[in-house]
């Protein structure tokens, strides 16, 4: 599998995905238009900066709230690669996975690393690797069951594959 | 090594005799819920499957909730497009305008969850039919597809945390005051991956509505799902509600807690949660002057009779303050007729609160009382996160049906016992 690298956006503790996409857009389900309001309740300029590739860090608790699958969809339309977090809200977890958005949990990775800079993760290894500031860190694996749905693009794939 | 409820339950359903914290399964659903937000994107994922058509037609429920009456005209297509579905596939428990009502609260009520089901939903309340002791949970919209064509989910065996309630609530003391207590103790994400399991002398005292609202607000400290043990109150209501037969499981005695809370009922007083996490709460006393504009009472925490009585209880021969936009919504078709024949209408109409025909609508920030800029609303929902029902710069508070009751005639948020003089 492949790697992510890109600029770092970062966020605290508890981001909602009521923040990620605001309801008064879920009247869609088209991820090009959710995608132009990712963030937009906590961030409103990071519609604007976010370039393909790139990788939101976090702290406890990302994606908590609703079940809303718009928010990990709206996240990846909008070019982000990988969301990195001390902790995700179970839902956004299952979600993401689901959808085949990459999601690494590493609470050191999730402090240290700072807006802006430049962050490769290796999926196989789940090694990070912050190249602004040259320190590593190892990112948790996932089970090999959730390791076979990603590998296969998601839920819907791996179960037409079974 | 002993099983908590919920790890029977999904050992059951998983055709194993026992399962541990930690393991995954996949477990056979007996529901599988979506609503009108979350099953257009859950449909789109199931034209994508191999396997053609739904496991069972009787097994999946369809509640447009959201924004309905549709606001606007994308979300009459969404509706539209889960209409189609539904008639397509020939969903039984397919609920549109005239029949629908907020799914949480419809559900229970139509019989559908019962005791010892395992059921997922896209919408993260579904943890509320664990009052019924029963293991729900919330899901994205993939899950949701992968179960209306499979009939199956995979779960990862949750932990869990023990809350033991004990005593008898005050007056005013209601489900949504031990909830908030609760979360105000662990945090929005202290029962992360976890179950919340409820037991006590103390749950004799509290109504199925009250259980539904301690269950459905589970998600706000995190938890995968809460349940209750099933006893005579919640046997009555299974057999007033449902024609299906259901089953009890028991917690071991040797059931692996990781963390164990003994809560008294008879010490909480009511309880506010301010901006903008349901944990930041604070006792009834200590919220100081807060001025509101608008009271919400109503949606899939506190939009039941239970709720309505005590709102109306509070309001009845009082006046809502000048300026105060106080909105009631009435869950289901059901609550909303029941509440007309007992009087409760009128009660709420005279006071100067507007009542609403059944809508998930303010609480997500859809539509029926968005908040401008500055805007404060005392609210009987879930959720008080930034820009939730409205302006990314309005504030929620979240408390019971009592306290917005009482806010809503004061003008700010206030004990109830300081409008009814008590």
């Amino acid at each position: 599998m492949k790697a992510a690298c890109g600029t770092v956006f970062k966020y605290g503790d508890n981001v909602d995905t009521d923040v990620i996409i605001p309801a008064r857009y879920l009247n869609s389900s088209d991820p090009k238009e959710l995608a132009l309001h990712c963030m937009e309740d906590i961030d409103r300029e990071f519609v604007e900066k976010v370039k393909a590739g790139d990788i939101i860090v976090a702290t406890k608790n990302f994606g908590c709230g609703s079940s809303r699958e718009h928010a990990p969809i709206a996240i990846k339309a909008a070019g982000v690669s990988c969301v990195i977090a001390e902790t995700f809200a179970r839902i956004f977890y299952r979600n993401a996975i689901n959808i085949g958005l990459p999601i690494v949990e590493c609470a050191q990775a999730a402090k240290e690393i700072v807006a802006g800079d430049e962050v490769e993760v290796d999926f196989d290894t789940g090694v990070i690797t912050d190249k602004t500031k040259g320190t590593q860190y190892q990112g948790q694996a996932f089970p090999e069951f959730m390791q076979k749905i990603i590998d296969c693009g998601g839920l819907i794939p791996y179960i037409n594959q079974k | 090594m002993g099983m908590t409820m919920t790890q029977k339950i999904l050992a059951a359903h998983a055709g194993l005799e026992s399962v541990q914290a930690g393991q995954l399964i996949e477990a056979d659903l007996d529901l599988v819920l979506g609503n009108d937000i979350t099953s257009p994107v859950a449909i789109h994922e199931m034209e994508k499957m191999k396997t053609k058509g739904v496991f069972d037609k009787e097994k999946i429920a369809l509640v447009l909730d959201h924004f309905v009456p549709n606001k606007d005209i994308k979300s009459a297509q969404h509706c539209k497009c889960v209409r189609e579905f539904a008639c397509k596939h020939e969903i039984t428990n397919y609920f549109d305008v005239g029949e629908m009502g907020i799914e949480h609260a419809l559900l229970p009520e139509q019989g559908l969850t019962v005791a010892g089901d395992v059921i997922i939903g896209a919408d993260s309340h579904t943890c509320t039919y664990g009052a019924l002791g029963a293991f729900s949970t919330g899901v994205g919209s993939t899950d949701m597809a992968a179960g209306m064509a499979t009939g199956k989910a995979w779960f990862k065996v949750p932990s869990a945390i023990r809350f033991i309630l004990t005593g008898k609530p005050a007056q005013w003391v209601s489900g949504k005051d031990i909830i908030l207590h609760i979360i105000g103790m662990i945090g929005v994400d202290g029962a992360l991956y976890q179950s919340m399991e409820f037991t006590g002398d103390g749950i004799r005292c509290l109504s199925m509505d009250d259980r539904f609202t301690i269950a459905n607000m589970a998600i706000e400290g995190g938890g995968k799902n809460g349940i209750f043990p099933v006893d005579a109150v919640c046997e009555a209501y299974l057999k007033e509600h449902s024609m299906r037969s259901y089953q009890i499981y028991e917690a071991d005695d040797d059931a692996v807690y990781e963390q164990e809370y003994t809560i008294d009922l008879s010490a909480l007083k009511p309880t506010v949660a301010f901006p903008h996490l349901p944990e930041n709460t604070k006792l009834i006393d200590e919220v100081g002057d807060i001025a509101i504009d608008q009271a919400v009472i109503g949606s899939c925490t506190n939009g039941r009779l239970d709720d309505l009585r005590i709102a109306a209880e509070v309001l009845k021969g009082k006046k809502v303050a000048k300026g105060v936009r106080t909105i009631i919504i009435p869950a289901t078709q059901k609550i909303y007729l029941d509440a007309m024949e007992e009087g409760l209408l009128k009660v709420f109409i005279e006071a100067g609160a507007i009542v609403s025909t059944p809508t998930c609508g303010p609480c997500l920030g859809g539509y029926m009382g968005i908040l401008a800029e500055k805007e404060r609303c005392i609210s009987t929902t879930n959720r008080n996160f930034v820009g939730r029902m409205g302006h990314v710069d309005s504030e929620i508070y979240l408390a019971s049906p009592a306290v917005a009751a009482a806010s809503a005639i004061a003008g700010r948020i206030v004990s109830p016992d300081e409008v009814m003089g008590s």
